[in-house]
C-alpha cells in the first residue's frame, strides 16, 4: 500500500514537471498576420515598423525570450514618444498583457500544437496521482480517526526543505501570474480546449488557467479532506459545500453566464472582498447588460449589507469564511496541511488586529474615492476623473489597492506562504471582509465554541491546529467560551480535541462567553466568594 | 513580604500560582527540576507522535510569567527544613518560604521486577521520559507494555506509529477491568486489536532480562514465555513522588497527608495534586486522586486558603475522560466496574460496536449515579447539575438530546437509545425535543 501511495506521489511529481517545463519549451515565431491580429491600431502604427525590422520571422525557444524582446521594443518606442511629448501616442495599456497575447498567437511548437495532450499530461496526471495518493491513506492511517501522526516530522508539513521548496513554487507562480504572466504563456494554452468546450475557439486567459488551476486543487484536496475526516460529520458537510460553490459560483458560472450574452460575475463574492464593486468599468458593464445586469449590482447591494451581517448574526462568519469563499475553501483544502503553521504568539494577535482592520479602512476609502468617481463618471461625464477629492485621484488609490491587497497580500502572500505561514494569512491579517464580519461575530452574534465545563486537559492540540492562530486553549483551560472576531468557525479545533472539550454552537446571546464558573473547580462553595 | 513558595511547576502548583496572584500580592516562587516552564503532562503523547512540538505543550508564554510575577526555579529540591522554614535545592543556595505548596506529583510504579532498571525499560510521566523514548524508539522492533491503564494506552498508540510491534500485557482478564465494565473494556479491547495492539490477557510480567550490555533483549512472563523486545514500558499506575519530604515532619503514608484543606501535620505546609493524600475520603471519592482535574481544583482551592479564605475541598460530581486510539471516553457521576448492591444499570452498544453508553442509578429512588459514554461527547454542565441535584434517571433520559455535545451534522443515537431502553427496562420514557441547555442550567 505504501508504495502505491509513492507511486501516486511520483506520477503527481512528473505531472508537476511537465507543468513547469512547459514554461521553458517550445516555439515563438512572430508572424506579420499575427501582429496586426493582436494589436489595435495605436500599437501598430507604433510598434510595426521596429517589430517587422527586428522581431518578425525570428524564432524563439522560450515565450520569455519572445517576450523580453518584444518588450524592450515596447518600452523604447513607448519612452521616446513620453520624451518627445507625444501623449496622444503614448500606449497605456500594461505591456505584459500584451506581451502575452502575442506569445500565445506566436506559438507553434510542440505545445501549440498538442494542447489536448499536455492538458492530459499536467492536468489529467495531476490529478490522478494526487488521488491515488490520497485515497491510499485510507488504508495506510488505519480506521477514521485523528491521524495528525508525523506532521512535525515532515519537512513538508514542518517548514522543511519541501515546504520552503513549495512555497518557492507557489510565490514564483503567483508572482508570474499577476506580473509576467506571458512566461506562462504556453501553461495558459494548453487549457484552451476547455475554454473551448464554453466558447468556440475561445482562447484561454490567464484568469482561465488560474480559475481552472484553483478549482481542480480545491476539488481534489477537498476529497482529500474528506477522507481525512471521514469520521466528522461537519467536516464532510462543510468542505463538499465549499467545493460546490467554488465550482458552480465562481468557476462554471463565470464561463456560463458570457455564452448567454450577460456579465461573468461571481455571484458568492461580496464587498469589501470584492474591491472593484463600484469600479466604473465593472458598474458600466453591469448597467449595460440589461435586467441581469441591474440584478447582480443590486444584488451586491443586498449581499454586502443585509445578507452577511445577518448571517453573520445567526451562524457566525463561518457560514462565509469556511461555507461559501473562495480564498476560504482553497485554505481548507490545498492549505489543511499547513494549517498548524499559523503563529499562535500574543504578538501575533495584536499585529493582526491592527493589520486587518487598517486593511477595511484602506478598502473604504477606497472604495468612497472610486464610487465617487463611477458616479461622476455616470453623472458628470465632463468632469476630468483622474483628480477628484482633495487632489487624490481616484485611479491611483485603486491601482495601489489592487496591487498591494488584490494582488500580492492576497495572492502571493495569502497562499504562497502556505507552507510558510499557515493556511489563512491571508484571511487572518488581510481580508477586508472578514474584519467587517469578524466586528460582527465578536460583538453581535448567536455563534460562540461552548467549552465543555472543565474537561480541558490544556494539550494544545486546539491551538495548534487552529489555522487563525487563536489560542483557544487559553480559553478552553479556563472553563471560558471562545468569542473570537477572528474564527472562522473551521471546527477543527473542536475535531482534534482529544476530550471533546470545544463544540460550535449558535445560541441566544446571553451568556455566549461562558466563564470561569465553579466547574473548572468542580468547588462547588467556591461561588460565594465571587 | 511573605512568600509562597511551590515545589512542582505541574497543573497543580501552577493553578494554585495562578490563583494567588490573582487573589494577592504575595511573592510567589514555583521550583521544578523538570523543566522550566510549565507543560501539559497529558499531552507528551502527541509530541512523540508528531502531532505537536514541545512548545505546542507549553500554555502559557515566557512572558505569561514576568508578567505575573511568577519567579521559576529550575532546579532540584533535596529537603525541606520546617522548622527554619527553607526549602534546599541540588544547584543553589536554600530558598526560606513563608508558606509552602508540595505538588511534586508522581513518579511511575515500579514493582521490583528483576531487571527493572535496564536500558530500554522505561514508563511515561515526564519530559525526561518523552526524550528516553524518543532514543529507544530509535532502533526498536518490538515493544513489551506492562499493565493495563490509560497510560498504557497512550504509550502503545505512540510506538505503533514508528511501527513498532505493541504487545500489551494486561493482568486481568480484560482491559483495565478495574475501573470498566466488562462491556465497555470488551469495547476497548476490540478497538486496540484493531489497531494491531497484541494484547495478552492474564499474563504478567515476571523478569526483564538484559543482554551483556546492560540493554533489555526479552522478558519472561509469568507463564514462562520468552518475548524477545528493545522496549519494555512500566506503566503499572503512578504513586506519589515524596521523597523530598522523607526527612522532615510532614506526616506520609503513600502520599503526603493533608485534612480537607489540603493542610499537611506541620503549618505553613500544604500538598496538592498527585502527591496528596486525605486523611479521610472526600465525598465518596478515593484518598490519593491522580487526575488533571483534581490538581487544578486542589490548586484553586489552597489559593484560596493561602490568601486568607479557608477553604475546604469540595469537588463536585466526578468526571473524567480519556482518548483510546480514536475513541473517545467520557464519564460522569459513578459506573463501577462492579454494579454496586442497590443500583441497576443499562447499557447501549451501537451495532458497530464502537459507540456505546453506559448508565446507572438507584434502584429504589430512581437516582441517577453516573454515566459512562464512547463516541458520543456529552454536556459536563448537564451532568454536574443533575447529579448535583440527584436527578433522577428518568430525567436524564428523557433529555439526552440535550444532553449531546457532538459536533453539528453529527448522527445522533438518542432515539436508537431510549427505544431500547424502554424496551429492556420498565420506564416509559418520552424523548423530549432537543432543548438549549443553558435553558436547562437555570430550570
Ligand atoms: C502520560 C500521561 C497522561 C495523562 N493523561 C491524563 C488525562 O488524560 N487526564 C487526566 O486527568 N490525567 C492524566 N494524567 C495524570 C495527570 O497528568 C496528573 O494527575 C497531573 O499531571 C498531576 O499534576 P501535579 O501538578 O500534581 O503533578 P506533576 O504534573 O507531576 O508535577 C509535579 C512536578 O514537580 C516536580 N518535582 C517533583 N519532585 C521535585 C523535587 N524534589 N524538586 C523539584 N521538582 C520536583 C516534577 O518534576 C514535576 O515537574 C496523565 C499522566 C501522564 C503521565
Ligand atoms: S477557533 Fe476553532 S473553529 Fe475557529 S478558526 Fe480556530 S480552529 Fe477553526
Ligand atoms: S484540544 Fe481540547 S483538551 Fe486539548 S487544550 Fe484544546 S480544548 Fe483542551
Amino acid at each position: 500500500m505504501k508504495n502505491i501511495k509513492y507511486f501516486g506521489m511520483g506520477v503527481f511529481l512528473l505531472a508537476l514537471a511537465i507543468f513547469t517545463s512547459l514554461a521553458f519549451v517550445g516555439n515563438f515565431e512572430l508572424t506579420e498576420r499575427g501582429m496586426r491580429a493582436q494589436l489595435n491600431e495605436q500599437e501598430l502604427t507604433n510598434l510595426e515598423k521596429p517589430l517587422m525590422e527586428e522581431m518578425v520571422g525570428k524564432p524563439y525557444r522560450t515565450s520569455f525570450t519572445f517576450s523580453r524582446d518584444f518588450i524592450a521594443v515596447f518600452n523604447r518606442i513607448n519612452e521616446d514618444l513620453k520624451a518627445k511629448e507625444e501623449w496622444d501616442k503614448v500606449m497605456w495599456s500594461p505591456v505584459s498583457g500584451i506581451a502575452l497575447k502575442l506569445a500565445q498567437s506566436s506559438a507553434n511548437g510542440i505545445v501549440a500544437s498538442h494542447k489536448m495532450l499536455f492538458f492530459l499530461l499536467t492536468f489529467g496526471l495531476g490529478i490522478l496521482g494526487s488521488l491515488i495518493y490520497i485515497i491510499s491513506d485510507l488504508k495506510i492511517k488505519g480506521p477514521p480517526g485523528i491521524k495528525n501522526d508525523g506532521i512535525y516530522h515532515d519537512s513538508a508539513t514542518n517548514r522543511g526543505w519541501i515546504g520552503i521548496l513549495t512555497a518557492v513554487w507557489l510565490i514564483s507562480f503567483y508572482v508570474i501570474l499577476y506580473f509576467h504572466p506571458y512566461i506562462i504563456a504556453n501553461l495558459i494554452s494548453i487549457t484552451d480546449p476547455i475554454k473551448g468546450l464554453f466558447i468556440e475557439g475561445e482562447k484561454a486567459s490567464k484568469w482561465f488557467l488560474y480559475g481552472l488551476l484553483y478549482t481542480t486543487s480545491m476539488t481534489v484536496m477537498g476529497a482529500r479532506m474528506i477522507i481525512k475526516y471521514r469520521h466528522n460529520r461537519y467536516q464532510i458537510v462543510r468542505t463538499i459545500t465549499v467545493v460546490l460553490f467554488q465550482i458552480i459560483f465562481a468557476f462554471l458560472l463565470v464561463e456560463i453566464l458570457p455564452m448567454f450574452g450577460l456579465p461573468g460575475k461571481d455571484l458568492k463574492s461580496a464587498w469589501p472582498l470584492d474591491y472593484y464593486f463600484l469600479f466604473d468599468w465593472n458598474v458600466q458593464d453591469l448597467m449595460s447588460s440589461g435586467n441581469f445586469g441591474k440584478f447582480v449590482f443590486v444584488w451586491g447591494i443586498v449581499l454586502s449589507i443585509i445578507i452577511v451581517p445577518t448571517m453573520v448574526y445567526f451562524y457566525g462568519k463561518r457560514w462565509y469564511c469556511s461555507w461559501v469563499c473562495g480564498c476560504g475553501g482553497l485554505a481548507e483544502t490545498l492549505g489543511d496541511p499547513y494549517r498548524q503553521l499559523s503563529n499562535k504568539k500574543m504578538w501575533t494577535w495584536k499585529l493582526e488586529r491592527w493589520m486587518i482592520h487598517a486593511v477595511l479602512v484602506f478598502a473604504v476609502i477606497m472604495t468612497v474615492f472610486t464610487g465617487y468617481h463611477t458616479y461622476n463618471v455616470f453623472v458628470h461625464p465632463e468632469m476630468d476623473s483622474k483628480e477628484i477629492l482633495f487632489g487624490i485621484s481616484a485611479f491611483d488609490i485603486r491601482s495601489w489597492y489592487g496591487f498591494l491587497i488584490g494582488s500580492i497580500f492576497a495572492g502571493v502572500i495569502g497562499t504562497g506562504f502556505y507552507p510558510i505561514l499557515g493556511s489563512r494569512s491571508w484571511c487572518r491579517f488581510g481580508c477586508p471582509l472578514a474584519a467587517y464580519m469578524g466586528i460582527v461575530q465578536r460583538f453581535k452574534s448567536r455563534f460562540r465554541i461552548t467549552t465543555n465545563g472543565g474537561q480541558c486537559i490544556s494539550c494544545g492540540n486546539c491551538s495548534t491546529y487552529c489555522e487563525q492562530g487563536i489560542d483557544v486553549r487559553a480559553y478552553a483551560q479556563k472553563g471560558q467560551n471562545i468569542v473570537r472576531s477572528s474564527c472562522v468557525g473551521c471546527g477543527v479545533c473542536s475535531a482534534v480535541c482529544p476530550r471533546g472539550v470545544l463544540k460550535l454552537e449558535n445560541g441566544p446571546e446571553a451568556n455566549r462567553f461562558g466563564n470561569e464558573g465553579p466547574i473548572v473547580l468542580g468547588n462547588n462553595g467556591f461561588e460565594l466568594n465571587d | 513580604m511573605e512568600h509562597v513558595v511551590i515545589i512542582g511547576n505541574g497543573i497543580s502548583g501552577v493553578t494554585a500560582a495562578r490563583h494567588i496572584r490573582k487573589l494577592s500580592d504575595q511573592k510567589i516562587t514555583i521550583i521544578s527540576a523538570e523543566s522550566k516552564y510549565f507543560f501539559s503532562r497529558t499531552a507528551l503523547m502527541y509530541v512523540f507522535m508528531g502531532h505537536m512540538k514541545f512548545e505546542h505543550i507549553q500554555p502559557y508564554e515566557a512572558y505569561f510569567w514576568k508578567k505575573n510575577r511568577l519567579d521559576l526555579v529550575q532546579d532540584f529540591v533535596e529537603k525541606i527544613d520546617v522548622n527554619q522554614k527553607k526549602v534546599y535545592l541540588a544547584g543553589q543556595a536554600p530558598i526560606a518560604y513563608s508558606k509552602l505548596i508540595i505538588a511534586t506529583g508522581s513518579k511511575p510504579n515500579k514493582f521490583g521486577w528483576p531487571g527493572q532498571d535496564l536500558d530500554g525499560v522505561q514508563g511515561l510521566y515526564s519530559k525526561q521520559d518523552l526524550e528516553l523514548i524518543e532514543e529507544n524508539a530509535k532502533n526498536a522492533k518490538t515493544a513489551v507494555l506492562i499493565g493495563g491503564g490509560l497510560i498504557g494506552v497512550e504509550l502503545a498508540e505512540m510506538l505503533i506509529t514508528r511501527g513498532i510491534k505493541v504487545i500489551f500485557l494486561v493482568r486481568e482478564n480484560k482491559f483495565w477491568g478495574g475501573v470498566l465494565p466488562a462491556q465497555e473494556a470488551a469495547l476497548i479491547g476490540r478497538h486496540i486489536e484493531k489497531h494491531h495492539v497484541d494484547l495478552r490477557y492474564q499474563e504478567e510480567l515476571e523478569e526483564i532480562i538484559g543482554d551483556e550490555n546492560g540493554r533489555v533483549k526479552e522478558i519472561r512472563t509469568k507463564k514462562g514465555e520468552i518475548i524477545p523486545c528493545e522496549i519494555v514500558g512500566l506503566t503499572a499506575g503512578v504513586s506519589p513522588n515524596i521523597n523530598m519530604v522523607a526527612a522532615s515532619d510532614v506526616e506520609t503514608a503513600r502520599g503526603i497527608m493533608v485534612n480537607e484543606f489540603l493542610e499537611t501535620s506541620v503549618p505553613d505546609v500544604y500538598a496538592i495534586g498527585d502527591c496528596a493524600q486525605f486523611h479521610t475520603s472526600i465525598n465518596g471519592r478515593k484518598n490519593i486522586e491522580q487526575v488533571w482535574y483534581t490538581g487544578r481544583i486542589m490548586g484553586e482551592t489552597v489559593a484560596q486558603t493561602i490568601c486568607g479564605n479557608r477553604l475546604a475541598y469540595n469537588p463536585g460530581p466526578w468526571f473524567n475522560s480519556a482518548k483510546f486510539f480514536d475513541i473517545e471516553y467520557q464519564t460522569y457521576g459513578w459506573v463501577f466496574a462492579q454494579l454496586k448492591e442497590g443500583e441497576e444499570e443499562f447499557y447501549w452498544e451501537h451495532e458497530k460496536g464502537e459507540i456505546a453508553m453506559h448508565l446507572v442509578w438507584d434502584k429504589n429512588t430512581h437516582e441517577f449515579k453516573g454515566i459512562n459514554s464512547f463516541g458520543i461527547r456529552l454536556r459536563h454542565d448537564l451532568f454536574d447539575k443533575w447529579l448535583n441535584e440527584k436527578a433522577s434517571i428518568q430525567t436524564v433520559m428523557s433529555l439526552l438530546k440535550s444532553a449531546n455535545f457532538d459536533p453539528e451534522f453529527y448522527k445522533l443515537y438518542e432515539k436508537e437509545i431510549i427505544t431500547q431502553f424502554n424496551t429492556v427496562t420498565s420506564f416509559e420514557i418520552s424523548l423530549k425535543p432537543r432543548l438549549w441547555w443553558q435553558k436547562l442550567m437555570t430550570s
